[in-house]
Order: structure tokens, then sequence, then C-alpha cells
């Protein structure tokens, strides 16, 4: 179907050798494709691979833009888990007492809380990295998974800081520095994996039921407390049935606790960690880091549309 | 009646038509040739097909609030959907082929379809029936398509260069043509201010600046220069030009028929979802505005 004025252009242009084309025949010798189709698995990974400069660029700027309006500014980096840590610590540590039974708690405490609050803060950034950017993604074209990406990335920087803070607190407590702190590298970088991939996976399932923004903190909550942040879960998988104490212990965000602590402090032995840890760490970390990439990138076409 | 002219394009008889309008005429059709002489040089190419979309928006919720909680409840259980559903039927039937080096003008009076067919092509929005099929990904500019506002116009210039697939190095190249581009440091050190501080003009301006500092195959532009002030618009204008050259094509949407005038050598004016003239930017705004008066 073309219009009169095409035809009039087409007649200028010399015989048009195209006029009898139907508009898909057309598109297909010229290689046009149809518009906002989703791209291949393998091309959308190119197309991510190119924009590593943007995500990395979009995080800084997102951080330094994070803490711009209070008075403090960056102080905050550090003042946030700190005083996260001091609420626990006044909490479980002081009037609960859970401190019972376990050598260190501060330091403890502070381990749990700081390598959960990473994957807590992804899980919850990933959820709304969708909806708090439609306007970026109604306005310019980049692969959408750039966004939750770069939104763990902030988290990671973050945790540098934090990290930074449970050093001091490890050695003030009187933890000596070991060859074993080095293990907190292959760590961090397998819990980057698994919260990438699930905030990939929040960021999808945010996208389209909003709702979900309202539900996530209280499904974190019970997450958390399932994974060992202020007690040892060996006190209730002791007396919990066989399965369920499988189940507990095979808690990713309970592996990335115990390992960190296990890096960290020389009172946290190995017998903690269930057998084959390293293995089912990995195991996670890939299962959820390819499984979300992939769960994401089937939606791409309709981020942003509504 | 010797004010009987032949139209020199159509053949048909006009009524009064002034010689210096005749002129006028002649020389745009002489342009028109010659533009599409170099089209036959270069092949008939075409970057942009629409082939008889419809396009229905969706709208939970209208007329009845957003409901109690309780029958929210009972319709997610029962897994009704909503009472409420409003079907807007915007685009009904729209097909067009654009080609290499085309400025396109869409006008149309306001919820005509114009800026609903422009996110279409930009793959924003899906269509309910038909087709859309474009040479790479084209990049759509809209009115109200703000960036990171809580961030400065520097780090939008270098993040929004980035995100359109630019290096490190090619975003230091440009950087100074986009801020000078934009002119936003006319009135002060602006380009160091959160984006929230500007004014909507400073910031369209930006965002103009930054889409057109890359080679767009398709470029979509839906009002965005309509904010901007006179001398910025003859800058953008000049750009749009440029774009072209390098072969790429050009969709404009305005009410600015000046501005449609002076960029697009064809244009598409759309009414209630349908196209109603699609032709040489002068035939069809000279009816549109005609009808328009006659409202």
């Amino acid at each position: 179907m073309s219009t009169v004025y095409e035809q009039r252009v087409a007649g200028i242009a010399g015989a048009n050798p195209d006029a009898a084309l139907s508009p898909a025949e057309l598109a297909a010798k010229y290689g046009l494709s149809v518009s906002g189709k989703r791209p291949s698995l393998p091309s959308y990974t190119r197309q991510l691979w190119s924009r590593r400069q943007f995500i990395t660029a979009f995080a800084t700027a997102r951080l330094i833009a994070m803490y711009t309006a209070a008075k403090l500014g960056q102080i905050w980096q550090v003042m946030t888990p700190l005083l996260n840590a001091g609420v626990y610590y006044l909490v479980f540590g002081l009037l609960l007492g859970q401190s019972r039974g376990i050598p260190d708690f501060i330091a403890y405490l502070c381990c749990g809380v700081f390598v959960f609050q990473f994957t807590q803060s992804a899980i919850l950034s990933g959820t709304r990295s969708i909806t708090d950017n439609l306007h970026l993604i109604r306005a310019l074209h980049f692969p959408r998974a750039c966004l939750p990406i770069a939104f763990t990335v902030i988290q990671l920087q973050q945790l540098i800081f934090s990290m930074g803070v449970l050093g001091v607190i490890m050695l003030v407590s009187g933890q000596p520095l070991t060859w074993h702190w080095l293990l907190v590298l292959p760590i961090l970088l397998l819990q980057s994996v698994f919260n990438t991939g699930l905030a990939l996976i929040m960021a999808r399932i945010g996208a389209k039921t909003t709702d979900m923004a309202q539900l996530m903190p209280f499904v974190i909550r019970t997450w958390m407390y399932l994974s060992g942040v202020f007690w040892a879960v060996s006190t209730f998988t002791a007396k919990a049935p066989h399965w369920a104490a499988i189940l507990l212990n095979l808690n990713p965000a309970l592996i990335f606790n115990d390992l960190m602590r296990y890096a960290l402090m020389t009172s946290v032995p190995a017998s903690i960690l269930p057998s084959h840890v390293w293995l089912i760490t990995a195991g996670w970390a890939l299962v959820f880091g390819l499984g979300g990439y992939i769960f994401f990138w089937r939606s791409e076409e309709e981020y942003g549309r509504g | 009646m010797d004010d009987l002219v032949k139209d020199p394009v159509t053949g048909e008889t006009l009524v009064a038509l002034t010689p210096e309008q005749i002129e006028r005429r002649e020389l745009l059709e002489r342009e028109r040739i010659e533009r599409a002489e170099r089209q036959a040089k270069v092949g008939h190419i075409p970057t942009v097909i629409v082939d008889d979309i419809h396009i229905v928006y969706k709208i939970y919720g209208a007329g009845v609030g957003k409901g109690s909680a309780t029958s929210a409840l009972s319709r997610i259980v029962s897994r009704r959907t909503s009472p409420a559903l409003t079907e807007v039927h915007a685009v009904k039937g729209i097909s067009f082929t654009a080609y290499k080096g085309e400025a396109i003008g869409l006008i149309g009076s306001n919820g005509s379809g114009k800026s609903t067919t422009l996110s279409a092509v930009a793959g924003l929005l899906p269509v309910e029936s038909g087709a859309i099929y474009t040479d790479g990904q084209p990049s759509l500019l809209g009115v109200n398509a703000t960036m990171m506002s809580d961030l400065t116009g520097e780090r939008n210039v270098v993040l929004g260069c980035l995100a359109m697939g630019m290096s490190k190095a090619e975003v230091k190249a440009k950087y100074q043509d986009i801020v000078d581009f934009s002119g936003i440091q006319e009135r002060g050190d602006f380009v160091s201010l959160p984006m929230r501080t500007y004014s909507s003009g400073m910031a369209a301006r930006l965002r103009f600046s930054i889409a057109a500092a890359k080679t767009h195959d398709v470029l979509l532009i839906d009002e965005a220069l309509a904010t901007g002030d006179t001398a910025f618009q003859k800058r953008s204008e000049d750009r749009i030009r440029e774009l072209r050259k390098e072969a790429g094509t050009v969709f404009l949407v305005s009410h600015n028929n000046k501005s449609i005038r002076d960029t697009c050598d064809r244009t598409i004016w759309l009414e209630a979802g349908h196209i109603r003239a699609d032709g040489p930017t002068e035939d069809v705004v000279k009816e549109y505005e005609d009808y328009m008066k006659s409202r």
C-alpha cells in the first residue's frame, strides 16, 4: 500500500522495482527488522558488554547523588552500616541476650548484618530499578539489564565501604589479621553474581507487578531471620526434622554469612559450614546469575511500555 | 477569470495563486526533484515501513477510581479482569514507507495519534495488529523525556552518550560540542547544576543536544524543539538537515507549521487515527491549515 506521494517520488526516481512487493517482503529485502523486537541472547549480551562503561558510570553517579541532599554527605556511606549494627546489637545482644553461646558476638553480628545488607539492598533496588527509571528507559535505547546490574554495582560499592568498617570492627574486637581474610574476594565475587541474578529477577517481576515493591520488605525480613544474622541457625536446625535442617542449611544467604565469618573470624570453625560449601555457593551463583539474566532478557521488549 | 492558474505539480486548476507563490512552488518542486534524483542514485532504500497498524490503549480503573480494597481482592481471587477496563483505539490502520534521507513531518490536531505512532515506531508501544519494520533502532526524543533530574547536566551528557553506546573517549571528544550546541552555558555555569534546576526549555535543549550528538538511522522528534527559543530552534533545524545528509530519516511531530515547512519535505496529516493526507509538505500543510480555519 503506497500513497500517491510515494508513487510520484518513485516515478521520478525511475521505475520502482519494489512496487510489487508487500511491506513484509520489502522489509526482508532491505534487512529491516520488526521494531522493538527482542534481540537474540548472544547479540543482547554483546550490546550489554558494549555498555559496560555506562553501567559503571551510572552506578558511580547514582552513588554520589545518593547523599548529596544530606548535610554529612558521603559520611553516611560509613554511618549507615554502623548504625544498623548498633541497633541490632542493642536489640539482640543486650535486650534479648542472644549473644549467649556465640563467641565474639559483635564481630559475628556485624559480619552478618553487612553481608545480608548487600543481598537485601540488591533485591530492593532491583525491584524498583525499572519502575523508578521509566523516564530514562523511554528517552534512550540501551539494553535494560544495564539498570538492575548497575544497581547491584552500587550496592557492591557501598559494601566495600562497609567491609572497611567491618575490618576495623574485627581488629578492634580482637580478631587477628590472617591469610584467611583473602577468602573475602571469592566470596564477594560469588555473592555479587548471585545478587545480580536476584536483582534481574526482581526487576522483571517489579516492572510488571508494582505491588511487589510493597511486599518485598516483609519477604526479606523473613529471609533475614532465617539466615542466621543475629543468632546461630544451628540452635534450631538441631531440633528441626532432617529435611528441614538440610533446607535451612542450603539457604544461600546463610552460606554467604557463614563463609564470611569463617574467612574473617578465627573463632568460627570450618565445621559450621556444610560439606562441599564452595561447590554449593558456586552453584547458587551460577543458577541465579544465569537464570536471572535469561529471565530478565525474555521480557526485554516490554520494559517501559504502557 | 485570468487568475485561474494550473498547479505546476498536480496540474489541478487553482484559484488565485500569485506569481510569487508559483515561483516558490516551482523552487520547492525543483528541490524535491533533485532530492528524488539523489535518492535514485543511492537507491530508494526504505528505513521505516509501517504496515496497517492499529494501536489500542487499555486503561484500567477508568471512571470508577481505584475501587475498594475488597472488590480488588475478589477480582484477584476470581481472576476476573477489572470491570473498569476502557479501550482507546488511538491509531486505526496507518500505512506508510519512509526512505533514507527523508524528513517527514507529522501534523494533526491534539489526540490524532501522532505521538502514539512515533512511540510505536520507536518500539515503545505494542501494536494491536499490523507491523512496523525499521532499519536499526529508532531513537525517540520526546518532550517529557526527563533524564536523571538529580544529576548534573554534565553527568547527564556523559551518561546519555554512554547509554547510546559511545565509548568514554568518544564522549570526551564530543562533550564540549554538545554543551555548546545546547547553549545552556549562556546564562552561567548551569552544566554543573542538577538538571532539576533547569527550566523546561533548557532541559529540552540539553536532551536534544545529547540525542543529536550521535548519527541515528531513524530519529523521531516529538515536540522536543517546541520549548526552545528561536535561536535554538534555528540551530536544531540545521542539525536535523545535517542528520538527513548523513542518510538518516527524521520524523518531526510539531504544531508549529513553520518548523515543519522549514525542515520537512514530506508531511503526513493524521486525524482521529487515520491518515488524512500524505504528500509534499507545502500541499499537506496548506490543506491542514484550511481545515483548521474552517473548524
